[in-house]
């Protein structure tokens, strides 16, 4: 029995999140009142962040495996087979509510999380990509968090030195108090060199590495398990303090001791630091562990076992050693500044021991404390099927040139070249295709093989429809990676939601899993790693369902790649996949006709089309035939053609299909459907190719000279196009900097 | 031509200035920590980009007091060639090796693009494989490349040809005096440039103009 100093009042069960049922089965487990460091480790390990209580029962519905899938979820990051003998390890996760309280070193520590996990596994950072949602432009705090984002996650991978070669940025009401910040990264590792959490072998050393502990980031996973409300200023002192320099010798440090063989088990201290870590290694291994407190290097004096065992400081880790390999341990460690502790063992009792100067502060059922969370099958109703809308109820604009030029100069439409020039994107030298492409490439170093990798979600379909926005943001994944060539292999999910509670939210979460579930299984694209973050609402308002979804291909020779821009002047023009003009929840819908709330159905997504018509054109670009290639997506036919033109200089004529509205034709966001270039002596047979396939294909146009000429709209030039292009977030950030 | 690349912790461009070594001049470079107080015997000693202890104080305050430093030092005197990119500019500047001081980009951010380089002097042993005039594509990344210094020293490095690469007009990405993107010391054997080259040498690069500046040091060692 451990003597309880602080009582324990309804108000503090409160303030630890834990509701009033939570706490009685923790009484029930323990069977008698917990400490105050046992009532924080609960607290650390019991809330959503950490347990995914509202979500495991739908994540458990997804695909999981597939013959080149060699771990799925549940480590800190999935691995998958690229061959040669090498592992391509990935894993996304948001870090959306330290964002919004302090933007910089909030999405700093995003991408310093995120590179932990693939680290933690043997794997060195090859590509960090990210997802970004923000409020409205003109909403008085999104300049701010836009500068803080950006410059917190270059200011971390550049240091740390991965490129950051890809992502998504949107902005959108729905998240003025609660922006997105969705960190992806990738490591290469060697399939017999891969590292795992589960601890091995009774009376083993525990040790602590790395950086020192601090008061920093104290319940910050209990944090990101609520919503926001007016106190949010308050919360600062619970998002921590990103450090790459020291990240980046941890890399060095793990890499080099991993390579010594003294490596039995190892997992990053991440959301609820030095308890969830421990707990995870000893439940997965079937072993107790005892920790000695006082052997924790501090950062600070007179820290209490409840400060160090809630303390998210940066840049730590936990390894289980080889005991006849501590001092080769020690010496790396020493080599790199670091510091290393052995802090405690593992046991054989199953318990969770932890003391600090002298006295035993915890000792809890370890399995328990993880596997007995509570789950929850939360109430949930599913969204009413909208209705489609057809091309004829959507007003034409005066002039269709005169509308595109509006629509890439949109706040969700523009180049992102003023984000993406801020990262590190050309770091290992082995960038092929960097921001701004359907998917970033890279060659894997020293092989002719490449990877290709992709960031991607329609918010406005997921909202309007969730099972087919979530179908369709994993069929654009699919797309986006068989567009520049690739094998589209697996995939992470990071699932944003509301508040869970909220049966309406739930149905979108719920629809969202079953749509990326289906589309998963009709692509054989599997989940191997992902990340749940709900309660993103501030004063009672969910952001828009924003299921993310970060994809990775294989291209067996990178110089294969396909890029988007137009090569040469006088080649054929071919559209690949159907148009029917589907205007429903498109950019043209909303930013252009003005239907912001518009509640019409999102363009379907027929799953064996997709593959068809994505199989056939991986095919092509093998072949070698395709001279550009890039995936019709938001804005459509138009917009697409735009970003090939302005990407090349290169203009082109196009003559749209007749049967159609010109706007829906050319504004219409139709799913499976690409546009491609070639030699215009190779069109006829392309076209015979694809007909014979099954995929639609028809030749649009011809490129060449200095405009993009649509017949029966005025030419614009490419001049033109690239002003309002580029244009719009520079001035929209430089606007910031004056007031 | 035998080369070795200095590693300071915090350095994170030195994997690709010992892949692109190795690739143009066919021997495989040394790797030198920090820590050691000889190089071994080279032709060549790069220091390469990141940002060693984390950029922190001051862009490679640190590192240029590192125990290395002074055998760097004592190479460069011999007449070694040393070429510092990015971070190891940064450094040489800091160690006294080359004149000026980079100080942070005038547009206060990090930037990552390609730029035009202009070849301001060809008769370098750095450049000579390009032609006076000459401009190419190479990245730049980094925070801090805006070259400063004193009238005088301008002056100096001007009059006597030490200015061997500029962004070429209108690509100036951190506003250096001058369009300065890379600088000799009186000697010529110690270079120092922002822009990446050993990240511009093959096609999937985008270009190969960055491999003239390592032939260049490898006919000149010749």
């Amino acid at each position: 029995m451990i003597p309880n100093v602080v009582p324990i009042t309804p108000e503090l069960i409160a303030k630890h999140g834990l509701k009033p049922d939570e706490y009685q089965r923790i009484l029930d487990l323990i069977g008698r009142e917990p400490t105050l460091t046992e009532l924080g480790i609960f607290s650390a390990m019991w809330n959503e962040h950490c347990s995914y209580k509202s979500s495991k029962k739908w994540l458990r519905t997804l695909p999981t495996t597939g013959p080149r899938v060699i771990c799925g979820p549940g480590e800190n990051a999935g691995v998958v087979d690229i061959g040669d003998g090498q592992a391509i390890i990935f894993k996304m996760e948001s870090h959306n509510h330290p964002s919004y309280i302090e933007p910089h070193e909030g999405a700093a520590t995003g991408v310093g999380g995120i590179l932990r996990d693939v680290f933690t596994m043997g794997a060195r950072p090859v590509a960090a990509l990210n997802a970004l949602r923000f409020g409205e432009p003109d909403h008085p705090r999104t300049r701010h968090i836009v500068s803080g984002v950006v410059a917190g996650i270059g200011g971390y991978g550049n240091s740390f030195g991965v490129p950051t070669i890809g992502g998504e940025v949107n902005f959108d009401p729905s998240y003025n108090g609660n922006c997105l910040v969705n960190a992806f990264a990738a490591g290469l590792a060697d399939t017999d060199k891969i590292f795992y959490s589960e601890a091995k072998g009774v009376g083993l050393p525990i040790v602590y590495l790395g950086s020192k502990t601090g008061r920093d980031g104290i319940h910050g996973a209990t944090m990101a398990s609520a919503e926001f409300d007016e106190d949010t200023e308050e919360k600062r002192p619970t998002v921590q303090i990103g450090d790459p320099f020291s990240e980046k010798l941890l890399l060095e440090a793990c890499l080099e001791l991993m390579a010594t063989g003294a490596v039995i088990a190892i997992q990053d201290m991440g959301a609820a630091g030095l308890t969830c870590s421990a707990v995870e290694m000893g439940a997965k291994g079937g072993l107790g562990v005892e920790l000695n407190l006082d052997m924790v290097p501090c950062r600070e004096e007179g820290m209490s076992a409840y400060e160090m065992m809630l303390s998210e400081s940066q840049e730590r880790m936990l390894m289980v050693l080889d005991p006849a390999r501590e001092k080769d341990a020690e010496a790396v460690f020493v080599k790199w500044g670091l510091d290393f502790a052995i802090i405690g063992k593992t046991t054989d009792d199953l318990r969770f021991r932890v003391s600090r100067h002298g006295e035993v502060m915890a000792d809890l059922p370890i399995k328990e404390l993880g596997d007995q969370a509570p789950e929850y099958d939360r109430p949930w109703v599913a969204a009413a099927k909208p209705e489609t809308l057809a091309p004829s109820d959507v007003a034409a604009p005066n002039d269709v040139g005169e509308a595109l030029v509006r629509m890439i100069a949109l706040p969700d439409m523009c180049s992102r070249r003023w984000v993406w020039e801020q990262y590190d994107h050309l770091i290992q030298g082995n960038t092929g295709v960097g921001p701004g492409g359907d998917a970033a490439v890279i060659r894997v170093e020293r092989q002719k093989k490449g990877l290709a990798f992709t960031l991607d979600v329609s918010p406005r379909y997921c909202a309007a429809d969730p099972v087919e926005g979530g179908k369709q943001a994993v069929a654009e994944c699919w797309r986006n990676l068989t567009a520049v060539g690739a094998e589209p292999l697996a995939i992470t999910d990071n699932l944003n939601f509301g508040n869970p509670e909220k049966p309406d939210i739930m149905g979108q979460f719920v629809g969202c899993i079953q749509g990326i579930g289906e589309a998963c299984r009709a692509l054989d694209f599997p989940v191997v790693s992902g990340n749940v973050s709900l309660y993103n609402e501030t004063n009672g308002k969910g952001i828009l369902p924003t299921p993310a979804i970060g994809g990775v291909g294989l291209l067996p020779d990178v110089a294969q790649r396909a890029t988007i821009p137009f090569k040469a002047e006088g080649e054929a023009v071919v559209l690949v996949g159907k148009t029917k003009g589907h205007l429903g929840q498109s950019i043209y819908l909303r930013d252009i006709a003005g239907r912001k709330d518009d509640r019409s159905a999102p363009p379907p997504v027929d799953l064996a089309v997709e593959r068809r018509n994505g199989d056939f054109i991986r095919t092509e670009i093998r072949a070698g035939g395709l001279s550009a290639v890039h995936d019709v997506s938001d804005g459509g036919i138009l917009v697409a053609l735009a970003e090939m033109a302005i990407a090349s200089g290169i203009g082109a004529s196009i003559a749209p299909e007749a049967g159609l509205p010109l706007h829906a034709w050319a504004f219409g966001e139709d799913q499976a459907r690409y546009l491609v270039t070639m030699p215009a002596s190779a069109a006829e047979s392309f076209i015979a190719r694809a007909t014979k396939a099954g995929v639609p294909a028809l030749r649009i146009g011809t490129t060449g000279g200095s405009e993009l000429t649509l017949a029966g709209a005025t030419p614009i030039s490419l001049v033109e196009l690239g002003v309002a292009h580029e244009g719009w977030l520079p001035a929209y950030m430089a606007e910031g900097a004056e007031l | 031509m035998k080369s070795a690349v200095v590693v300071f912790p915090g350095s994170n461009r030195e994997r690709d200035m010992l892949y692109a070594l190795e690739l143009i001049t066919g021997v495989k470079p040394h790797a030198v920590w920090h820590t050691e107080r000889e190089l071994p015997d080279v032709d060549l000693v790069v220091l390469p980009g990141g940002f060693s202890y984390g950029d922190y104080l001051r862009t490679g305050a640190i590192a240029a007091r590192g125990n290395i430093m002074p055998a760097v030092a004592k190479a460069a005197d011999k007449g070694v060639r040393v070429l510092g990119v990015c971070n190891g500019f940064q450094i040489l500047c800091e160690a006294g090796l080359l004149p000026g001081v980079l100080m942070r980009n005038a547009g206060l951010k990090f930037v990552c693009r390609h730029v035009k380089l202009e070849v301001a002097n060809a008769d370098t042993d750095f450049t000579r494989k390009y032609t006076r005039g000459q401009i190419w594509n190479c990245p730049v990344a980094h925070g801090d490349g805006n070259y400063f210094t004193d009238d005088e020293t301008l002056a100096r490095l001007e009059g006597e040809g030490r200015v061997g690469l500029r962004y070429a007009a209108g690509t100036n990405p951190n506003g250096s005096l001058n369009d300065i993107a890379g600088i000799l010391n009186e000697r010529g054997n110690v270079f120092g440039l922002m822009p990446h080259p050993e990240n511009m040498i093959e096609p999937l690069n985008g270009a190969t103009d960055g491999r003239a500046l390592f032939e260049s040091v490898l006919e000149a060692v010749a």
